[in-house]
């Protein structure tokens, strides 16, 4: 049965009609017209649909709607604009990192809160904290060199 | 909607009226003014028809000096948009940032054969230069007129043509043509995709006069992706559409045999679309039609399992029957060769089938209304996909418009084309837009699979320990059991589900080498599909076909002999190869990666951790490639750490020296999680890796520290392609660094733990 949800993402309030069930990737996407999270896999192994949920990253693809309750999601859109962009994104633009891109929302969610929880990691650790996402086309070499410099930026 | 002033539309009326409308199109009915009125899009006006032999089908000067490029392939990945608007803004001596590259939209651009071997800028290229210098010609031919200036005193920068001698003299591109057409014919060889090739009148420039190709200049679409303004295909929406999902029998090739429509009436719109082992439904809702896939009831047909066990595999294929055989290399009299030699090594080498994996399973949408049909899609193929709409719902070609929009990766013929001929027949079955994306276990069971593979290599030396005779034959699936394309329904699971009649292609092919050896054979062999319709075991292209199995085999098997006679394998491989740019790659990597000159294995290494190097060299359609691995074994565990590669590669002319380091890093990370974890699992019913647990691919972890990358460039010779020939000797060099640090030949992809493990013992 369907019901009402209220959503905080972005700081921005929603109101969504939904089964309880329903991951929050779909309310995002379809509901809120928030494109940023993908469905990558719909079983938490990639990351392509990584929000933050008060902070952490969070798969929203297995997250049903009725656990969200009154938590602040942030979407890749909520973590930074072109006027005031995230360290990462402005890394990830200076080292070229894409090549498809639909993985994005995975690296740049988990090391936005890595890296806001780590000042100045090792590799070994950054490396450890991004092991559980997927990314295709083999882009790895170009991340690992844009959360350095994301690092660095964050001091 | 103008940017323009009415005295600047009015200079540019009188100009071209004047000078030239001999090669503009300027249609019937269509003023300037209502040009003009649209000021935002790139040129308006009739427009020449789309065919290959119209300058306008791929150039095209807004009335703002802007310029289009209408290019009928489309970047996958690698900023190839990038690389194709340097080509074009050198052959027209316009500013890049004034060049906008149009992709793969077949209402926009002719059938270049989309993303497909490479060659992108081999040949995709190739066409937008010529036709980018044949437009600059006519622009200075217009201009000549206009200027009373002979075209050969006449020079252009940044889109103005100038008096050589009185730049007082001047008028820019926007003034003679902008926001017309070019009503300008080219010599078009007759060729649809990437055969095609339509040169005008003009020489394109000599490589030592250019100033944009070359220049490492960045890609544009990474930021509006990072900051979320830009739209995947996943991410496209029409008014009224219903989301779809497919149902995939749990035993390959049963078909539904009754579905009961009623187990799912309590989901608010859920439809069921099921004709012969076509079975889909669709709802309003995405999460409706996800959950009416689990709850829908469906009776299938017995079906006897189609498949041989897993670990028979390899076997199936030594005594299938051979379908075609071809001998693409027959050099000297092999056959007596190999009696006279003093020596005979063979080996014999394995690979799995394989899956692409894409990041996001398919997605495409598709909307029919008014008698035309829509198609958003991921496709590497979007005028093949036109035509297979076309067949497939039976409208004209014309009627059926396919748009690309970048998809969850590709890789070849991945899902994407499936889903769209999906998505056409659901959306032409319930008469509502149908957005259809694929769930995990259908992108990663169902895809179509790079094939197995089985490789025997045979060589005759002398007593001299000269390479006498050589033989080299795979056998194995065919690389189009189902075409590269969906252009026709009997490629895609969606016409094997009808029931169409099947056409199964043969294909496979030989290593790409220049080894002088005076007796020398090699051969491909293709068995048949081991489910003849709508089978997830169906093979077709999957990056570099076919590339990364033979060459892993016919490199590693060059080590082999090398080691047999106790030579350096680069030392060895420099007796045979004859071609001087190949010479060059390998040398080129040697000397980057301090290579030291010493036989295979190593001897001076205890204890279960150990190290070594190996190299692997090939071609690929002009292109070379050498690739020096630095691994490390852990012979407890049979864990395989591929940590340092260095890579020398020649393509010719480089475009874009920056995109080509990254495109050629993304071939090595891939090709090491393809040699090192990638093979499609199954059981005698069907696929049975279906996601990232049971499909797994390297992580970050895994990742090589190091790819040192040296670009040879060759400016005077054309561009061949990057984006797949230097995923093919990682496997190769990977299992010659193993043999050198353990002295262990693993002959069999992937190099698992356990299977390294198991080689140990």
């Amino acid at each position: 049965m369907n019901q009402p949800f209220k959503l905080s993402v972005n700081g921005q309030s929603h109101t969504v009609e939904a089964d309880p069930d329903m991951p929050l990737l779909y309310a995002l996407r379809n509901d809120l017209g928030l494109n940023n999270p993908h469905f990558g896999c719909g079983l938490a192994q990639c990351g392509a649909c990584t929000v933050h949920v008060d902070g952490q990253p969070t798969r929203s693809c297995v997250t049903p709607m009725s656990a969200v309750g009154k938590s602040e999601v942030t979407t890749l859109a909520g973590l930074g604009t072109p006027e005031k962009p995230h360290p990462l994104q402005t890394a990830y633009v200076e080292e070229q990192v894409l090549q498809c891109g639909y993985c994005i929302n995975g690296w740049l969610m988990t090391a936005a809160a890595f890296l806001r929880d780590n000042k100045k990691p090792t590799e070994a650790q950054i490396k450890e904290a991004l092991s559980g996402l997927k990314c295709r086309c083999g882009t790895h070499i170009s991340i690992l060199k844009a959360v350095k410099r994301a690092a660095e930026m964050m001091g | 909607m103008t940017k323009f002033e009415k005295p600047t539309s009015l200079t540019r009326r009188s100009v071209l009226l004047g000078s030239g409308a001999l090669v503009v199109s300027i249609g019937a009915g269509v003023t300037l003014e209502t040009v003009l009125s649209i000021g935002e899009a790139f040129a308006q006006g009739t427009k020449p028809p789309l065919t290959p032999d119209q300058l306008s089908s791929y150039i095209a000067v807004n009335a703002d000096g802007r310029v289009a490029a209408y290019f009928g392939k489309m970047d996958m990945g690698h900023g190839l948009h990038v690389a194709i608007a340097q080509i074009v803004a050198e052959e027209l001596d316009v500013p890049f940032k004034a060049v906008k590259v149009f992709m793969a939209d077949t209402a926009t651009s002719v059938n270049q054969g989309g993303a497909s071997g490479s060659t992108g800028i081999q040949l995709g290229g190739k066409q937008l230069r010529v036709a980018a210098a044949e437009a600059r010609r006519v622009l200075v031919e217009m201009a000549a007129g206009a200027l009373s200036v002979p075209a050969d005193k006449l020079t252009v920068n940044d889109g103005v043509v100038s008096a050589t001698d009185d730049k007082t003299k001047s008028i820019s591109y926007a003034q003679l043509i902008g926001g017309q057409y070019f009503n300008v014919q080219l010599d078009w060889n007759k060729q649809y995709g990437n055969a095609l090739y339509a040169p005008g009148k003009a020489q394109p420039k000599k490589p030592s006069e250019h100033k944009v190709v070359g220049q490492p200049i960045k890609r544009e679409d990474i930021a509006p992706k990072v900051f979320c303004q830009e739209d995947f295909v996943t991410d496209v929406k029409v008014p009224g559409m219903m989301h779809g999902r497919m149902i995939r029998p749990a035993v390959a090739g049963s078909v539904p045999v009754k579905v009961d429509e009623s187990s799912i009436k309590d989901i608010p719109g859920a439809r069921v679309v099921w004709k012969n082992g076509f079975l889909g439904v669709v709802a309003d809702k995405e999460w409706d039609a996800i959950q009416a896939t689990e709850k829908l009831k469906v009776e299938w047909s017995a079906q006897e399992p189609p498949f041989p066990a897993q670990a028979s595999l390899h076997d199936h294929i030594r005594k299938a029957p051979v379908r075609k055989r071809m001998v693409e290399v027959q050099n000297g009299d092999v056959d007596a060769a190999f009696k006279s030699a003093a020596r005979i090594i063979e080996a014999e080498y394995e690979w799995p089938f394989q899956s692409h994996a894409s990041m996001g399973p398919a997605c495409s949408l598709v909307e029919i209304k008014d008698g035309k049909a829509t198609c958003w899609s991921g496709t590497q193929k979007s005028h093949f996909v036109q035509e297979g709409i076309a067949t497939l719902l039976q409208m004209p070609l014309e009627s059926v418009h396919v748009i690309f929009k970048s998809g969850p990766g590709s890789y070849g013929r991945n899902d994407a084309d499936d889903c769209a001929m999906d998505a056409a027949m659901l959306a032409q079955s319930v008469g509502r837009p149908v957005r259809l994306q694929y769930m995990r276990d259908q992108g990663t069971g169902w895809d179509p699979k790079g094939p197995a593979s089985v490789h025997s290599a045979k060589c005759g030396l002398n007593a001299a320990g000269e390479v006498i005779a050589y033989e080299f034959t795979s056998k194995a699936f065919s690389r189009v059991d189902v075409d590269t394309n969906g252009g026709k329904p009997y490629d895609t699971l969606t016409g094997q589900t009808l029931g169409v009649a099947l056409k199964s292609g043969d294909g496979f092919g030989v290593p790409a080498e220049s080894y002088a050896v005076a007796n020398k054979r090699m051969a491909w062999e293709t068995i048949p599909p081991l489910l003849d319709r709508a089978s997830p075991l169906r093979s077709s292209h999957l990056r570099d076909p076919v590339g990364p199995q033979i060459h892993f085999a016919s490199e590693s098997f060059i080590d082999e002999v090398a080691s047999a006679v106790n030579a350096d394998p680069i030392e060895f491989r420099l007796r045979y190869v004859k071609d001087p740019r190949d010479i060059a790659v390998i040398k080129a990597a040697a000397e980057k990666a301090k290579w030291e000159t010493r036989a295979s294995p190593r001897h001076d290494q205890t204890g279960p951790k150990v190290s070594g190097r190996g190299i692997a060299y090939a071609q690929r359609n002009g292109t070379r490639v050498a690739v020096i691995a630095e691994v490390d074994v852990d012979r407890s565990t049979g864990k395989i750490a591929a940590r340092k590669f260095t890579v020398a590669h020649d393509c010719g002319q480089i475009i874009n020296p920056d995109g080509l380091v990254k495109c050629v890093e993304g071939n090595i990370v891939q090709g090491v999680s393809r040699a090192l974890w990638e093979e499609v699992t199954f059981d005698r019913n069907t696929v049975t890796s279906v996601d990232w647990i049971t499909y797994p691919i390297l992580d970050i972890t895994e990742t090589p520290g190091q790819v040192d990358v040296v670009l040879l460039n060759y400016p005077d010779i054309a561009p061949s392609g990057a984006g797949e020939p230097s995923i093919r000797p990682v496997a190769a060099a990977i299992a010659n660094a193993i043999f050198d640090a353990t002295g262990v030949r693993i002959r069999r992809v992937p190099f698992s733990p356990e299977r390294v493990k198991a080689a140990f013992s």
